[in-house]
């Protein structure tokens, strides 16, 4: 699991190491757990345990609990998204339309048509009120043949 | 006299020496990372991981479309090539697939637009390697490539044709291979001669008249015919490039590399990958990320605006020969492509599609209507980003729009070195039995 997330944290952005809009900033959270903007909820994203081609459409899955740590069912999670130091969106209309366990949903259509620096958003509607969150995500070439 | 000769030669040596090591530290832009001895590698681990991306080598087999069942038939390819050639398949009897998709010419025409039985508004893709896009045509309305060679055959200035005449033609002349592929042939004799959703009056009349089983048997025979013609398209590839052979050899740290490409295509992959920012679109084994973006390209026609991608979007999802239509073979679950479509209009205005550059140097001109006509001028508006008069350019110029984007910035020469590398990109093309 950790090798896996590794594809997408911060160590590999000093393997990126290309000039101009290609390198991130350097001081971006690539946190995977973190809190939403009005602190209702704290949201963890799961990428899938292999990590996807470029291009390859595929599914994570996303914790919503409470701070103490419950799990929050019921929730309606809209996604957007896209690369901002390109200037465009997603490539695809990702859709959470299954609560597999409580508080686990799962994030269908993710698909990631280049590397780089990527943002996930989610905007949650649930019975405890409304609230957003924002992912960094940094992909990196994957090391083996796709 | 002869250590003032020796010492006469080494100091002439060493300002040899010093020249060459001065040219290349100039080739490479001076930059603190690549000054030093002519022998330092000069790419980055990170530019080393990109090249590596994009070697022809890295490129996966082309994915299965289970919306076609006989794309990987050998008696499917063979019966599509010889219908890809077919002039009859018109209604003046000279377009055939060929007429705009030259196999002698890269499988395009070198025209601006498309000329078929009139003249078209859109530059012909070159088709080579489109079995790994999802999406088909420069605004992806066809979400497969057996759906996307049936728009061509009933476009009024393409082909000019009708899916009647057209089983009918198969029935007269390819009947045994049809059968053998997807089993008898429905009875065609009290047909009308033409008729389609897509023709003129007379034929639109004629098509609403038919039964509906009837137009669902004459659609069936037409969907195959695109199965069969798509069968043999996806035969055909790109073989490997001056490019991937240097990135081979680099990628092996073979001294044997700085011989491959000259100075100048070098520095054209450095600002490639770089500050020229085209990777960001042109990546992979393809360079193409398949998607669609505004890069500001102007319009062929400004009275007449070419929404793209924007435009296209109603049209892939209400096509009946689309992945989740009566005529695909596949599960609608695999239908991930057209499920997860993006259909928000909003950034898509004037976006078209990312071609591939593989052999782009072998088929001016560029961009959706053949705007420019060199690959300098095509760098040369990355250079100058101008302003979309439809929808909004990704790309920064001026102020920039989007503040984390920066400008495109190229000289004069750094525009000609892009032009060059682009030109290491020429490969054979291959047409090949297996996927």
């Amino acid at each position: 699991m950790n090798r896996t997330i590794a594809s997408f944290s911060l160590p590999l952005l000093t393997a990126l190491a290309l000039s101009g809009c290609m390198t991130p900033p350097t001081d971006l959270n690539v946190a995977l757990k973190r809190s939403t903007e009005q602190g209702k909820y704290v949201v963890t994203l799961q990428p899938p345990a292999a990590a996807p081609a470029i291009n390859q459409i595929h599914s994570w899955q996303v914790l919503v609990a409470s701070p103490a740590g419950a799990p929050v069912s019921q929730a309606r999670i809209a996604v957007d998204g896209g690369m901002p130091q390109h200037g465009h969106g997603l490539p695809t209309q990702p859709l959470i339309r299954r609560e597999l366990a409580d508080g686990t949903y799962l994030l269908e259509g993710m698909k990631f048509s280049m590397t780089g620096w990527w943002e996930i958003k989610l905007a949650l509607q649930t019975p405890q009120g409304p609230d957003k969150v924002t992912f960094n995500v940094v992909v990196d070439n994957p090391a083996t043949k796709r | 006299m002869n250590s003032r000769i020796n010492s006469l030669a080494a100091s002439v040596a060493t300002l040899l020496l010093a020249a060459t090591a001065v040219a290349v530290i100039s080739v490479a832009g001076g930059s603190p990372a690549h000054a030093g001895p002519a022998a330092a590698d000069p790419w980055s681990a990170g530019e080393l991981r990109t090249i590596a991306s994009m070697n022809m080598g890295k490129l996966a087999p082309a994915p299965v479309d289970p919306s076609n069942s006989v794309e990987h038939l050998p008696a499917a390819r063979a019966l599509g090539k010889r219908l890809f050639n077919d002039t009859r398949f018109s209604s003046n009897g000279a377009v055939s697939c060929a007429s705009c998709h030259s196999p002698d010419q890269q499988f395009q025409d070198g025209l601006p637009v498309g000329k078929g039985v009139g003249l078209g508004s859109r530059r012909a893709m070159p088709i080579v390697g489109a079995g790994h896009s999802p999406w088909m045509f420069w605004d992806g309305r066809k979400d497969s490539a057996w759906s996307q060679a049936l728009g061509p055959m009933e476009d009024a200035v393409e082909h000019g044709g009708n899916r009647t005449r057209f089983a009918r033609l198969l029935a007269t002349h390819y009947r045994a291979e049809y059968e053998a592929l997807f089993g008898k042939l429905p009875d065609l004799s009290a047909l009308p001669p033409d008729a389609g959703p897509n023709g003129n009056a007379t034929e639109q009349s004629a098509w609403s008249a038919l039964p509906a089983a009837r137009r669902t048997d004459v659609s069936r025979v037409f969907a195959n015919m695109g199965k069969a013609i798509a069968a043999f398209e996806k035969t055909l590839a790109y073989g490997p490039a001056p490019f991937d052979r240097y990135a081979d050899a680099v990628a092996a740290k073979d001294p044997a590399a700085r011989g491959m490409l000259n100075a100048r295509e070098i520095e054209g992959l450095r600002l490639f990958i770089g500050k020229g920012q085209c990777v960001t679109c042109h990546n992979g084994p393809l360079l193409t990320d398949q998607s669609f973006h505004n890069t500001g390209v102007p319009q062929r026609d400004p009275r007449r605006p070419d929404r793209g991608r924007a435009a296209a979007l109603a049209k892939v999802k209400a096509d009946e020969f689309n992945c989740l239509g009566p005529f695909s073979d596949a599960k609608p679950e695999a239908c991930q492509e057209l499920a997860f479509m993006v259909t928000d209009p909003a950034g898509l205005e004037a976006a078209f599609k990312t071609p591939s550059l593989r052999n782009v140097a072998l088929r001016p001109p560029y961009m959706h209507a053949g705007q420019f006509a060199t690959l300098e001028q095509v760098v040369a508006h990355y250079a100058r980003s101008p302003a979309a008069t439809v929808g909004h350019s990704e790309l920064a110029h001026g102020a920039g729009a989007h503040k984390e984007r920066k400008p495109i910035q190229l000289s004069e020469r750094e525009i000609k070195d892009v032009a060059a590398f682009l030109g290491t990109l020429n490969g054979a093309i291959v047409e090949r039995a297996g996927r």
